[in-house]
């Protein structure tokens, strides 16, 4: 069919042309036809780790040349350093965090009871710091709060993602929602990358499953260690959404249903990704 | 004291080649980037790096602003006697670091 407005000479090979047109927009309405965000199985589940390349994973797998591992012996110091008006450090009410923190963060966020809500670890350190420590909580994604997070997140390395609270059932469903929701001015769904075309190809990267398993962990692109939440704001940025500010209910909604989405699967923190 | 994390073997074999792995926290902040108000954030980056094995220097290296963030260094020696592999990173802000780790060579 000619423009009327500009009309056009049919060229040779303008039919091909247009079957290849044809094809891509067909293509692009089988990709959103295709968000019907079938969960992917549980036994075809995999972490990021298993795509990186073999240096990556080298990285990761040897605490003497993992990044991570430099917050962690930072966390470890803040573990026992005293902090606020109660004088108090961690240690002097949690002890050993090898012994007391084990599987902590693997079922973090949890559900805390006085709040009625899920508070994911940080959350529950600042908790902490405010009500038993009588210090002023630390800043989101700063420093010290990476590094207490990644001493703690260390403590359940290998243990299975933890998520049986029935109490969690309402926030995991609201966190479901944000995860199949297509939004930002890119119109997409997490879901549509990471639960229909996990493994393919977006800007020569792979495309992982998006499992929470490795967090905070060291982002060779950030040049630091990282939470969650700062991989979830880079997503939300990336399909023009607007993301919530750091620790907002919205965050904590999704982590939790990503948590219980990816339940089962093995702590790595702290993982390395590309 | 900045962190940093150092594998050497504990022992090796005389004559053995063996791999020394070391990681330091820096930001290697390059000096080219600036605020949002528009102002140079000042370079910040470690310069050198050197290895000696029982005081004799058996490694050097320069650093510049391309370097990534908490760089790490590898590299492979010969194990010829036990003692002490000292490590030293310098930069700017008179940035200065040392560590040491033994080494029994049988």
């Amino acid at each position: 069919m000619k423009s009327a407005r500009f009309p056009q000479p049919m060229k040779p090979g303008a039919t091909a042309r247009r079957a290849v047109a044809v094809a891509i927009v067909m293509g692009l309405m089988i990709w959103s036809g295709a968000a019907s965000n079938a969960e992917i199985p549980l036994a075809e589940r995999r972490s990021g780790y298993e795509e990186m390349r073999p240096e990556t994973r080298a990285m990761q797998d040897d605490d003497t040349s993992n990044p991570g591992m430099l917050w962690v012996l930072d966390g470890e110091a803040l573990w026992q350093r005293k902090a606020g008006a109660a004088g108090r450090a961690c240690a002097d009410c949690h002890g050993d965090a090898t012994q007391s923190m084990r599987g902590v963060a693997a079922r973090h966020p949890a559900f805390d009871a006085k709040r009625g809500a899920p508070v994911d670890l940080a959350g529950r350190i600042n908790i902490c710091r405010t009500e038993q420590q009588n210090a002023p909580p630390l800043t989101l994604e700063g420093r010290d709060m990476l590094a207490l997070s990644a001493f703690v997140t260390l403590q359940s390395r290998g243990m299975p993602i933890e998520s049986n609270d029935e109490r969690l059932k309402p926030f995991i469903e609201a966190g479901r929602r944000q995860f199949t929701e297509q939004q930002g001015q890119l119109n997409l769904s997490c879901a549509q990358c990471h639960d229909d075309n996990w493994g393919q190809k977006l800007a020569g990267n792979t495309i992982p499953q998006g499992h929470p398993t490795g967090y905070p962990l060291y982002r060779l692109e950030w040049q630091s260690l990282g939470s969650l939440q700062r991989r979830l704001r880079n997503c939300l940025t990336g399909i023009r959404a607007e993301a919530p500010p750091l620790g907002a209910a919205e965050h904590i909604a999704l982590e939790t249903f990503l948590m219980w989405r990816a339940r089962g699967m093995k702590m790595e923190s702290p993982a390395v990704r590309p | 004291m900045a962190r940093a994390l150092i594998n050497v073997p504990a022992s090796a074999k005389r004559g053995e080649v063996i791999a020394i792995r070391t990681l330091i926290s820096h930001p290697m902040e390059s000096g080219f980037r600036h605020t949002s108000t528009g102002e140079r954030i000042p370079r910040d980056i470690i310069t050198g790096f050197v290895a000696r094995y029982n005081g004799e220097e058996i490694f050097r290296v320069e650093l510049f602003p391309a370097i990534a963030a908490n760089p790490f260094v590898t590299f492979n020696t010969v194990a010829t006697e036990s003692g002490t592999i000292e490590f030293e990173w310098s930069g700017d802000n008179g940035f200065s670091a040392t560590e040491r780790r033994n080494i029994t060579v049988e």
